[in-house]
């Protein structure tokens, strides 16, 4: 099985192409501008109006400087960190730069807008948001990240361990070969709950311990549990974290089919998008729900962990249609040469 | 030697065929020990609750955690009958019922079972007594799906969704539903806590079926008199002064 290690990893610049990232710089320069604007004018009925005036240039040069920092960026990444630094304000200034020469004529602004100015804004603003992406990596450093993972553990129902074990003691009589085969089961289940879950696996790993987990729920439960797979756009190759199907599939079984008598279906559809990949499962809604506490719980865990590798790229989102519950988790697309660094996609 | 007991008549209930089929088997195993005839096998609580009226039985194996209707409930049903079978629960895991079973000294099994710890409790198996059982519904609180009463010496269970108002008559309560009346012998304080997402009060004496109401009036010549009509019921009931205005507010927040 391979697994992409990124411990020692030293701080690196971040991935400009990234949303989280993009939020956070748009964010900052934002706040920069309002708060120029503010010292400027000292008067709230000016603002509004010298703000707008402001973003008719600044708002293109920062699109366009995000756009050139995500297009350069596999090339600054590649320099060592004092350079890819130093480049990385050169290319932040010198766009905000050029797209002044080009748009502060059209838009007629009654003053010329001092080029050096410009500059040295981006210039300051580019070395405090990278001074902030530092410590942010640090601050998220594997180490620490990977503690916080180790918190998020995924943890065995122990309702679902023993009643595996009952079914498994009930068959060792009538049918050894499929106790044996419950028992492998359970086995590549707990190695994989006792594994440190920081690491990426191959999708098809992760779809293979979901398989062997939902062959010991149909033990117990017989025909009252049926399965949908939709798995044949699927993305073997891709990586994700480990043990996020597979929890996500034991809250369907334990919610939306054991409480129902005559069972229900359970569908499971894998496909890749563009750059995302998407998992979709959907169970029925029993009448009378049962606590649905357990069920958060689990469904936090995902999402915490899902941030913690791909920050603000994946999503977790629950869709209660009716008389089906869906739960729609989107991550990005990764392969082996593409692996984020734990923790945090800024640290490419 | 004594003289031999006839075995033991036993009713396995689980909604797991692999369950049911392991404690066949460890039954099998003990039979010297323990002598046993298994008269049946049920899936949930209703089908348990039919085959226990079908044929006589001495103890029931009852599983908690069914869908439908769950081993509590069934147990809760089981002792509507004039003679009721020994109960055994079981459960797989299931901290707060185990804590609340040790509480009250009633006797259960863990899955997978033991052959020494199924024969020890079948030995001593008895009728859950009527506290004990409130205690333990109490410590696992979830509203049954029927009430029951024994008409004629069979258990008539009548599904929650079906009851329109529940009131409290000296030493009974009258359940209502659309078609007619069961007196049954519950607390109405124990009644509300355990539904009171279906039904609210509306006077000291009476509980109504929320999604029921159909019209609130004054009763005329009475300045704060009023009165509360309900689906498919002609009937009048009294709303006290004391709970007009709380009910006023949980109709607004439906």
């Amino acid at each position: 099985m391979e697994r992409w290690n990124h411990n020692n990893r030293h701080v690196a610049l971040p991935n400009f192409c990234h949303l989280g990232v993009n939020l956070r710089i748009a964010l900052t320069v934002e706040a920069a501008l309002a708060a120029m604007v503010i010292v400027r004018t000292l008067d709230f009925d000016a603002f509004g109006e010298q703000f707008l005036t402001l973003s008719a240039l600044a708002q293109p040069a920062l699109l366009l400087t995000l756009l050139a920092l995500c297009a350069a960026g596999r090339g600054l990444r590649t320099l060592p960190y004092r350079a890819g630094v130093i480049a990385t304000l050169l290319l932040g200034a010198a766009v905000p730069a050029a797209t002044t020469v080009w748009l502060g004529p059209l838009l007629g602004e009654p003053r010329p807008i001092a080029l050096l100015s410009v500059m040295a804004f981006a210039l300051l603003l580019g070395a405090l948001l990278l001074g902030y992406f530092n410590l942010r990596a640090r601050a998220l450093s594997p180490a620490i990240t990977e503690a916080r993972l180790e918190a998020l553990q995924a943890r065995i129902r122990p309702h679902f361990l023993f009643n595996s074990l009952n079914a498994v003691l009930s068959l060792v009589r009538s049918d050894p070969r499929r106790a044996e085969h419950a028992l492998e089961n359970m086995a590549d289940l707990f190695r994989a709950v006792m594994r440190n879950t920081s690491q990426l696996v191959p999708l098809e790993d992760e779809v293979a311990l979901t398989r062997a987990y939902l062959e010991l729920e149909q033990l117990r439960l017989g025909e009252r549990l049926r399965i949908a797979w939709h798995l044949d756009q699927m993305p073997s190759e891709a990586l994700i974290p480990s043990l996020v199907i597979q929890p996500l599939v034991e809250n369907a079984v334990y919610h939306g089919i054991e409480p129902l008598p005559d069972g229900g279906e359970i569908s499971l559809d894998i496909h890749r998008s563009g750059d995302k990949v998407h998992v979709v499962v959907r169970n029925p809604v029993a009448a009378q729900g049962s606590s649905h506490k357990g069920n958060r719980i689990a469904l936090d865990n995902i999402r915490e962990r899902l941030q913690l590798h791909f920050d603000l790229d994946a999503q977790l989102k629950l869709e209660p249609q009716g008389a089906v519950y869906q739960v729609h988790i989107v991550m990005p697309y990764t392969h082996e040469r593409t692996a984020p660094a734990l923790a945090s996609a800024h640290r490419r | 030697m004594n003289a031999p007991h006839p075995p033991l008549r036993l009713l396995i209930v689980d909604d797991e065929a692999p369950a049911r089929r392991r404690l066949r088997d460890v039954l099998m195993d003990c039979a010297d020990r323990l002598p046993v005839e298994i008269v049946g096998e049920a899936g949930n609580g209703l089908d348990a609750l039919d085959q226990v009226q079908r044929q006589p039985v001495d103890a029931v194996l009852l599983d908690i955690r069914m869908p439908g209707m769950d081993g509590l409930e069934c147990a809760a049903h089981l002792n509507q009958l004039s003679n009721p079978p020994a109960i055994i629960f079981s459960t797989a895991y299931d901290a707060y019922a185990c804590q609340a079973f040790d509480l009250n000294a009633v006797d259960y099994l863990v899955k997978p079972v033991r052959a020494d710890r199924l024969v020890r409790a079948m030995s001593r198996a008895r009728r859950l007594n009527a506290a004990a059982l409130d205690d333990l519904r109490a410590a696992h609180p979830k509203a049954r799906m029927h009430l029951s009463v024994n008409e004629k010496g069979r258990i008539v269970l009548i599904p929650v969704p079906d009851i329109l108002y529940l009131r409290a008559e000296l030493k009974y309560i009258t359940v209502r539903t659309a078609t007619r009346e069961f007196l049954i012998e519950e607390s109405l304080t124990r009644l509300e806590a355990e539904f009171g997402e279906t039904f609210v009060r509306i006077h000291r004496n009476c509980l109504v079926a929320r999604e029921r109401i159909r019209e609130i009036g004054k009763l005329p010549g009475d300045e704060d008199g009023h009165f509360l009509r309900l689906d498919g019921l002609d009937e009048r009931l009294t709303v006290s002064r004391r709970q007009y205005s709380a009910l006023r507010e949980k109709i607004r927040s439906i």
